[in-house]
């Protein structure tokens, strides 16, 4: 995990279904509500299932964006999935 | 064909007790491939024997094979309440859907070349729209569905409204959430502005009445305990459809059907017809009782509308659980299920249907009941998933979470 312009970095590139969910959950539970933190994930399934979590848990999904594909990885499209914490479920 | 299925499990003793024996495997994953029927399997030994020839040949092997043939038109039309001759059997369940899209958009393609579908439909309908639609110069202009996968019935409406539409597609119930469509309302629209409307019944006939209101029909018999290597395609007199292969004397079927299977798919059809009321309040009953339990484990949705369903269809979705491995443990313990997440296929990508519906598409699981799934089946079932999911959850470490 990072940070960048107050926004927490998951890098879950490279990890299939559902670690990135997981990982971005683990990340959740250390930081306060408010926060914002885009995972990073070249996993297609995550695209649904960061918001689906989101829904579950109570957060709200801010942004979802496609960028560059993973040159030093997987060579796959990193999706960018941003979301702010609620007070937690 | 071998017997490798093991000793029968009569419909007739569905719900008895003591039929699931312990130990004995449950099978729970018959959308789109069930056991056969026990009177599809007897008509099809019958039909081996009695409908072997060609049925288009004129000496008194063929004629009996043809005269199966008929027979087996005739019931299949006489449950869809068409006519015979609008009913014709296919080498599968897709080649009909694929023919359904292809043929009509050919024969309207003056009209023009878009193609409206729905957000849910099965893959080999998406597919066909798009080769269809860019064969014509047209679209493939999907509508999209609810949290429940059912499809924006506005937003259909205005898509077949638009000129340059060649046909629409919808399914009358979705084989992977259970979800009805609202067919009759949409055929309505579809009829207002001239477009014909194809229905894929290929999760509901066998298992659900299929109302009146289609123009094309497509349907599965695997799925309702018909043998695989046959579909159903139906088309009203009244819709023009152009033969989408180069010419052959089956156009609709080139190189022809097997005269046995299409016979045994009949027969089970005739067989689900008969006690489809019973049936559905029975497995009704079973399908509610797995919603309520499952939506008690923790952190598991169960997706798909609860009560407008399909009788035999439980889908529902595990946080934070890898759905190969949720599959794998409980093939362990004895219970076949389908899932639609990306790591139980061989792709990456993850159910079209879970992610048009905004759930989650890891830690799936589809449960889809048989005429043979007895109370005890689903008893034991319901005992053995909240451990599995909790131990695939333990593997991965997320307690907490």
């Amino acid at each position: 995990m990072s940070a960048h312009d107050d926004v927490m970095v998951v890098d879950a590139r490279g990890l299939r279904c559902p670690l990135p969910v997981i990982r971005l959950a683990a990340a959740a539970r250390e930081l306060p509500a408010g926060t914002l933190v885009t995972v990073l994930s070249t996993d297609p399934a995550a695209r649904h299932d960061v918001p689906a979590w989101a829904r579950m848990r109570g957060h709200a999904m801010v942004g979802d964006m496609l960028g560059e594909t993973d040159a030093a990885g997987t060579d796959a499209p990193v999706w960018s999935l941003t979301v702010r914490l609620g007070s937690g479920a | 064909m071998t017997d490798t299925t093991g000793p029968t499990r009569p419909s007739s003793s569905a719900g008895t007790p003591g039929t699931g024996t312990a130990g004995a495997r449950v099978h729970l994953d018959n959308g789109g491939g069930a056991r056969l029927h026990p009177l599809a399997r007897q008509a099809l030994l019958q039909a081996l024997d009695d409908g072997w020839a060609d049925p288009h040949r004129l000496h008194t092997e063929g004629r009996r094979a043809a005269r199966l043939l008929d027979g087996a038109r005739e019931a299949v039309a006489d449950v869809l309440g068409a006519r015979t001759e609008e009913v014709r059997f296919t080498a599968s369940h897709t080649t009909a859907l694929r023919a359904a899209v292809l043929g009509t958009a050919q024969a309207r393609r003056r009209t023009g070349g878009d193609v409206v579908v729905g957000g849910t439909e099965r893959a080999a309908v998406l597919h066909a729209a798009s080769a269809a639609s860019s064969a014509h110069g047209g679209a493939r202009v999907v509508v999209g569905v609810d949290h429940y996968g059912r499809v924006d019935l506005d937003a259909l409406t205005a898509a077949v409204a638009r000129p340059g539409v060649a046909l629409a597609a919808l399914q009358h119930a979705n084989g992977e959430v259970g979800t009805r469509q609202p067919l009759r309302a949409a055929h309505g629209a579809a009829r207002i502005a001239g477009v014909p409307l194809l229905v894929d019944a290929g999760a509901s006939l066998g298992h659900d009445v299929v109302p009146d209101a289609w123009d094309l029909l497509a349907a599965h018999p695997a799925d309702w305990g018909g043998p695989a290597g046959v579909g159903v395609l139906a088309v009203r007199q009244r819709v023009r459809t152009v033969p989408p292969e180069p010419e052959d004397a089956d156009p609709w079927a080139p190189g022809g059907v097997s005269v046995p299977a299409a016979f045994a798919a009949a027969v089970a059809l005739q067989a689900t017809t008969a006690d489809r009321a019973a049936e559905d309040e029975r497995r009704r009953r079973l399908t509610d009782r797995v919603r309520a339990a499952v939506a008690a484990v923790p952190d598991v949705e169960v997706v798909g509308d609860p009560d407008d369903r399909l009788p035999h269809v439980v889908t529902f979705s595990c946080l934070y659980v890898d759905g190969e491995a949720l599959v794998t443990e409980l093939d362990r313990a004895g219970f076949a299920v389908g899932s639609g997440s990306a790591c139980t296929a061989s792709t990456l990508e993850p159910s079209h249907v879970l992610a048009a519906m905004g759930v989650l598409t890891h830690g799936n699981v589809r449960v889809a009941l048989d005429r043979s799934t007895t109370d005890d089946d689903v008893d034991r079932f319901l005992a053995v998933l909240p451990g599995a999911v909790q131990h695939v959850r333990d593997v991965l470490g997320v307690a907490g979470l």
